[in-house]
């Protein structure tokens, strides 16, 4: 499987496998959710994640994010949660879009 | 109707046990030793309304066992009710039953994941255990698995009889291909309580185990995650009874009873109730089983004046009734416990080199069931 790694902005970020996410009325929240287990997201991470569906590349994120937070400084921070996101396996990577 | 206030407790994990026939007849099962007086299982239709019930109150991780969940023809119609409500659906499984019809099937109802389990990394001690020649097909069950694209979570129950392979099992799960493995050390209800002296390991089995785990990690990284639950009685200080009584667990039992944790069948002056009976909100906020063990207030000392009380909980009701006779005690793992003395006793005890040898394991078959009931009903 192609999978070029983390944060070249023109690659597609989306929920990895192993992984679901959705939003959970009960805790007001968007969760990600895997065997067994579940990861209650702040709204931030929630905002980001909900955006790596494949077809949005990572700058189109960045992009949407800053209109949908009014600020122009927040590319380092949705960075550093992608990659944390992808060494914690939740966000795998693709050079193309996903169909 | 009462309602929900915004901080109280969500039943974020139901487990619904959907059967208690299982072909496989482990004895540490933790199903109740007497399971063969309950006949009555629910039907689809209450399963169904159960989960939009759960679903409703916020549970949203949706654990399908028993017994074995694939001995319920309906099966695939309930993992499809439960992911069309929005659960993440785990089917815990022996493999017996899978097939790949059925395995398609329950791709195509949405299943999200499959827990598989093994007894060993030998096909002698697999088989032997489980009381089957299960081996072989669980090894095919594993491909099944894999090849429809499911996250596989491999499943080890660890004994005495095992624990020195933990290696090798862990090799076995590097082999299927699995993204995950629990290795759950024997927890000591049901049908492990009568088969512990067999079954509990040896202090140094234990920390030899620790130490292969710890290498194992190491090594591979994150490509197996590698679960490793181990059994308190070695320990000074209980664990939280599943997070906490009433606080995130609600296990369904076949005949419809809803109990706070897998094995509360057994503990006597609790009035489980009936999911045939009352709607799971009023169960989960109302009644008084699972309010009873709730908050610190039930607490007896040393427990309710302990600065750890808010970490343990009290620790586990089962063991401690299992241990002390009292389910309200402090679980006697705690060192500050007055009758830790009887943890020590049974880890320092005599220890026999091959225990299922002098004393024969008790297999869970119906049978064995039975006469169970039948030596309870007489004493």
């Amino acid at each position: 499987m192609d999978n070029p790694g983390p944060l070249s902005r023109a690659s597609y970020p989306r929920i990895a496998r192993l992984y679901r996410f959705q939003w959970e009325a009960a805790q007001n929240a968007y969760v990600l959710l895997f065997p067994e287990g579940m990861v209650q997201l702040n709204v931030a991470a929630g905002e980001i994640l909900r955006r790596c569906d494949g077809k949005r590349s990572a700058a189109d994120i960045i992009t949407e994010l800053r209109a949908a937070f009014q600020s122009d400084a927040i590319d380092g921070d949705v960075e550093a949660f992608l990659r944390s996101a992808t060494q914690d396996g939740w966000v795998e990577w693709r050079d193309t879009v996903t169909p | 109707m009462s309602s929900v206030p915004a901080t109280a407790a969500v039943p974020l994990w139901m487990v619904a046990e959907l059967t208690y026939r299982c072909p496989l007849h482990c004895p540490f099962c933790s199903n109740p030793v007497d399971f063969a007086k309950i006949k009555s299982e629910l039907s689809t239709a209450e399963w169904c309304r159960i989960f939009a019930e759960a679903r409703a109150l916020g549970a949203v991780q949706l654990g399908l066992t028993g017994g074995e969940p694939l001995s319920r023809p309906d099966l695939e119609e309930l993992v499809a009710e439960a992911h069309r409500l929005g659960f993440y659906t785990n089917l815990i499984t022996s493999g017996v039953g899978l097939n790949e019809p059925r395995m398609r099937a329950l791709k195509d109802a949405g299943l999200d994941h499959v827990q598989l389990s093994f007894q060993d990394s030998t096909r002698e001690l697999n088989d032997f255990l489980s009381s089957t020649r299960t081996f072989a097909l669980k090894r095919r069950v594993a491909t099944l698995i894999k090849d429809h694209g499911f996250p596989m979570v491999m499943n080890c129950v660890i004994h005495r009889l095992n624990i020195d392979h933990v290696d090798r099992i862990i090799d076995l799960a590097l082999e299927i291909g699995a993204e995950y493995l629990e290795l759950a050390n024997t927890q000591f209800y049901g049908w492990a309580d009568l088969n512990r002296s067999q079954l509990l390991p040896t202090r140094e089995q234990l920390e030899r185990s620790e130490a292969v785990v710890a290498g194992y990690r190491q090594r591979i990284g994150n490509r197996l995650r590698i679960l490793y639950v181990i059994s308190d009685l070695y320990e000074t200080r209980p664990k939280r009874c599943m997070n906490g009584w009433g606080t995130t667990f609600m296990v369904i039992a076949p005949d419809g009873l809803v109990m706070p944790c897998h094995a509360a069948r057994m503990l006597p002056g609790i009035n489980l109730p009936s999911a045939r009976a009352a709607s799971l909100r009023e169960i989960w906020l109302d009644s008084p089983a699972f309010n009873r063990f709730r908050g610190d207030q039930w607490m007896p000392e040393p427990c309710r004046s302990c600065p750890e009380k808010a970490k343990d909980l009290g620790g586990c009701r089962c063991q401690a009734f299992l241990l002390t006779g009292d389910v309200g005690a402090t679980d006697p793992v705690c060192d500050k416990s007055p009758l830790h003395a009887r943890v020590l006793e049974i880890v320092n005890g005599p220890r026999p080199l091959r225990p299922e040898i002098e004393r024969p394991l008790v297999f869970r078959t119906p049978e064995n069931s039975e006469q169970l009931l039948a030596s309870m009903t007489e004493s």
